[in-house]
C-alpha cells in the first residue's frame, strides 16, 4: 500500500472514530453538549482539556522552531506549562465558585457593567482569530503534505474541512471525543519520538535519550548535535543567543496568556466541584507534559537527523547530489514548503549558515555560494518520522494525530468566536429580542467570516504557526488575564479601571504587533521587524507581559481616582474566594 | 456573605500559600532556566548545563509538583477552616 492511501486510511479512520464517539455519547446525554465536563471525573476532564489545548502550534510548530533555534526556543516549553500554575492558583477555583459560563460573563458580573462586558467580549474576538490564523497555518502545512498539493492548496482545503467541523459544532463539547483525541494526538507524536530515540541513543524514553549518549558518535547527544551545527556555522545549540531579557518577557507573556485564554478557562467553570477545578488543572497538565517532555528531545534529535541525511559523510565531507534526495524529500517539494536551488550549479545540497560572518571563508573556500536547502520549520514534526526511515503507518499516524491537533482547537476557537458575536454582542447588547433562529444564523455568519479571514491571513502568515499562536498569546495577556485576577484579588478595582485598564492592554498590545507584524497582519505594512524590534530587544511576541503591566497600571490607577464599588460586589467578591456554597454552574 | 474572621485566616493562609508557591515557579522557570543559567553553568548535565535541563525538562516537572501539592493543600484549609463545599 503506498504512502498517500495509508495517510487517508489513518486519517479517515481517527475521523469516524471521533464521529462515532460524538453520536453515542449525544445519544447518551444532551446536556453535555452545552457543559462539557460537567460530573466528569477530574483526570477524565483534565484529558479533554489538554486535547482542547494543544492545537498545531503545540503539536506540528512547537519542536520545528526549537530545533532550528535551540535554547532560546525554551520559552515555549515553560511558557504554556507554566501558565497551567497561575490558572490552578489564581483563576480556575474561583471562577468555578462564581459559577457562570463564559469569561465576559465574570468580567460584565464583577464589575457590575455592560461595557466591560463588551470590552471583555472584543478582547476575546481580537486573541481567539489571531490565534485561528495560526491553526490555519498548521492545517495548511498539513493538508498540503498528505493530500500532495501545494501549500496554498492544503489551506483551502483544512479550510473547508475546519469549517464544516465547526459546524457539526457540539462534536467539540463531547468530552469523549476529546479523549478520543487526545489519546490519538499522544500516540502520534510519542510513537516517532520513541523510535528515532532508539535509534540514536538507545534509551527509549525520548526526555531521557536527550540527555544521553549518542551512540553513533560516542559524545554526548547534545554535545555531538552543537558541535556539528557549529561546524556548518550555525549558533551552537544549546547555547543561549537572543537577550535574557527577550526571553523572560517572552515566557511571562505566554504563561499569563494561557490563563487568560477563554476556551481553556471555560473548562474549569463546569467541574463538580471547587475541589476538582483544582485537581483539574494538575491533571491536565500531566497530560500536556507528555508531550512537551518529548517535544525537545523531538526537535533536538530531527535536527541531527537532518544534518545527517544532507551530510551523510560528515559536514567535514561532500553534502548528497540533489538527485540522490531522498524520498521525503521529494514529497515535501511538491508542498513548496521545502526547496532546493543550486546555487553554486554543483549538483549538491549545500546546507548551511550563509548569515554568519564568521563562516564565510569556510564556505567561499568549499566552493559554497550561499545555502540551498530551504526548510520551512513547520514541515519539522510531520517530516520527522520520514527523515528517521520509520514504517509508513507511522508516518500516516502522525498525519491524523496533527489534523486532530489542529482541526479540534480550531473548530473550538471558531466556536468561541461565534457564540461571543451571536450570544454576548447581538443578542446581549445589540438586539435582545433576537430569535433563537437568528442567533443561530449570526452564529453561522460569525463562524464564516471568521474562517474567511483567518484563511486569507494564514496564506502570508505573520510568523510560524506557534509564533503566530504566540501573538494571540500576548493579546489575551494583555486583556483578559489581569482583568480576571484584579476581579478576584481586589475588591477595590471597580468597572471604570477594569474597562480602562483591558482597553489600554489590548490597543498598546496590538498596535505594537501591528507596528512589527503589518497593521491587520497585511504583509509589508510594517515599520519595524523582530529582529529590530521598536524597544530595545523586545518582540512582538514577547510584549503581552508588558500589555498586562500597562493593564494593571492603569486599573489601579483609574479605580483608586473614582469611587469604590458598591457593597452587593464587595460580597460577590467575598463570596467566590470560599468554596463553600458553590451550586452547580448555571447558565443565564 | 459577611467577611468572619476564620475566612479572613483562610483568605491569608491561602494568599501564603500562593505566594510561596509562586516563588518556587519563577525560581525554577525564570531562575534556573533563564536569568541564573550562568550560575549553574558548571553543573553539567548529559553534553550540556543544569539551566538548559531546567529551561527543558526541569521546570514543567516542578510545575507538575507544584500545582498537585497546591490542590492537596488548599482542599486540607477549605476543611480546617470549614468553608469547604458539603
Amino acid at each position: 500500500m503506498d504512502q498517500y492511501t495509508l495517510n487517508l486510511l489513518f486519517v479517515g479512520a481517527t475521523f469516524a472514530l471521533y464521529i462515532g464517539i460524538a453520536i453515542w455519547a449525544r445519544a447518551g446525554s444532551t446536556s453535555e453538549f452545552y457543559a462539557a465536563g460537567r460530573g466528569v471525573h477530574p483526570v477524565t476532564n483534565g484529558m479533554a482539556t489538554a486535547a482542547d489545548w494543544m492545537s498545531a502550534a503545540s503539536f506540528i510548530s512547537m519542536a520545528g522552531l526549537i530545533a532550528f533555534t535551540g535554547y532560546d526556543n525554551s520559552s515555549f516549553l515553560m511558557g504554556w506549562t507554566g501558565g497551567y500554575v497561575l490558572l490552578a492558583m489564581l483563576l480556575a477555583p474561583y471562577l468555578r465558585k462564581f459559577g457562570k459560563f463564559t469569561v465576559p460573563e465574570f468580567i460584565g458580573d464583577r464589575f457590575y457593567s455592560p461595557t466591560a462586558r463588551m470590552v471583555a467580549v472584543v478582547c476575546l474576538i481580537v486573541a481567539s482569530v489571531t490565534y485561528v490564523i495560526g491553526q490555519m497555518t498548521g492545517v495548511g502545512v498539513a493538508f498540503s503534505r498528505f493530500l500532495e498539493v501545494d501549500n496554498a492548496t492544503g489551506l483551502y482545503i483544512g479550510a473547508a474541512v475546519v469549517f464544516i467541523y465547526a459546524v457539526l459544532g457540539g462534536m467539540k463539547g463531547v468530552t469523549y471525543t476529546q479523549v478520543a483525541q487526545y489519546v490519538v494526538l499522544i500516540t502520534a507524536y510519542t510513537i516517532p519520538a520513541v523510535f528515532i530515540s532508539l535509534q540514536l541513543t538507545g534509551n527509549p524514553i525520548p526526555a531521557l535519550g536527550l540527555f544521553a549518549e549518542h551512540t553513533a558518535s560516542g559524545l554526548p547527544l547534545l554535545e555531538r548535535l552543537d558541535q556539528v551545527v557549529q561546524e556548518l556555522g550555525f549558533a551552537e545549540y544549546t547555547g543561549a543567543q537572543g537577550s535574557t531579557l527577550n526571553m523572560v518577557l517572552f515566557t511571562l507573556s505566554l504563561m499569563i496568556g494561557t490563563a487568560g485564554l477563554p476556551h481553556v478557562i471555560i473548562r474549569f467553570f463546569t467541574v463538580p466541584r471547587v475541589a476538582d477545578a483544582r485537581w483539574s488543572a494538575g491533571w491536565a497538565l500531566v497530560f500536556i507534559a507528555l508531550l512537551y517532555l518529548t517535544a525537545p528531545a523531538v526537535g533536538a534529535m530531527a535536527r541531527l537527523n537532518l544534518i545527517d541525511t544532507v551530510y551523510p559523510n560528515g559536514t567535514a565531507e561532500a553534502p548528497i547530489a540533489y538527485d540522490d534526495r531522498p524520498v521525503w524529500m521529494q514529497n515535501w517539494e511538491v508542498t513548496g514548503l521545502l526547496t532546493f536551488n543550486d546555487a553554486n550549479g554543483d549538483g549538491l545540497i549545500q546546507w548551511y549558515n550563509a548569515g554568519s560572518e564568521s563562516f564565510a571563508a569556510t564556505a567561499a573556500e568549499r566552493g559554497w555560494a550561499g545555502s540551498e536547502l530551504s526548510v520551512n520549520r513547520d514541515i519539522l514534526v510531520l517530516a520527522n518520522p520520514e527523515i528517521a526511515n520509520l514504517p509508513g503507518w507511522v508516518i500516516a499516524l502522525v498525519a491524523a494525530g496533527g489534523l486532530a491537533a489542529a482541526l479540534s482547537t480550531a473548530a473550538g476557537l471558531l466556536l468561541a468566536i461565534s457564540g461571543a458575536i451571536s450570544h454576548d454582542l447581538i443578542k446581549g447588547q445589540l438586539n435582545p429580542n433576537i430569535s433563537e433562529k437568528g442567533e443561530l444564523l449570526w452564529a453561522r455568519i460569525a463562524m464564516a467570516g471568521a474562517v474567511v479571514v483567518a484563511t486569507y491571513l494564514g496564506l502570508n502568515p505573520p510568523g510560524f504557526a506557534a509564533q503566530t499562536v504566540a501573538l494571540a498569546f500576548g493579546l489575551a495577556a494583555a486583556s483578559i488575564f489581569p482583568a480576571l485576577m484584579m476581579g478576584i484579588f481586589s475588591k477595590r478595582v471597580n468597572n471604570k479601571g477594569a474597562v480602562w485598564g483591558m482597553l489600554a492592554g489590548l490597543i498598546v498590545t496590538l498596535v505594537y504587533i501591528f507596528l512589527h507584524k503589518g497593521w491587520f497582519f497585511i504583509p509589508g505594512t510594517n515599520t519595524f521587524t523582530d529582529a529590530d524590534p521598536l524597544l530595545g530587544p523586545i518582540k512582538s511576541t514577547s510584549f503581552g507581559a508588558i500589555g498586562a503591566l500597562i493593564n494593571f497600571s492603569v486599573a489601579y490607577i483609574v479605580s483608586n481616582a473614582t469611587e469604590e464599588p458598591p457593597q452587593e460586589i464587595i460580597d460577590l467578591v467575598e463570596s467566590i474566594r470560599v468554596p463553600r456554597g458553590a451550586g452547580a454552574a448555571q447558565d443565564h | 456573605m459577611a467577611e468572619t474572621p476564620s475566612n479572613n485566616e483562610y483568605w491569608a493562609a491561602n494568599i501564603r500559600l500562593v505566594t510561596w508557591s509562586l516563588v518556587i515557579w519563577a525560581t525554577v522557570s525564570f531562575g534556573f532556566g533563564i536569568v541564573l543559567r550562568p550560575l549553574l553553568s558548571g553543573i553539567a548535565v548529559g553534553g550540556t548545563d543544569l539551566g538548559f535541563w531546567f529551561a527543558q525538562q526541569g521546570s514543567i516537572i516542578v510545575f507538575l509538583v507544584l500545582i498537585f501539592f497546591y490542590a492537596w493543600r488548599m482542599n486540607k484549609l477549605d476543611i480546617q477552616h470549614g468553608v469547604d463545599e458539603e
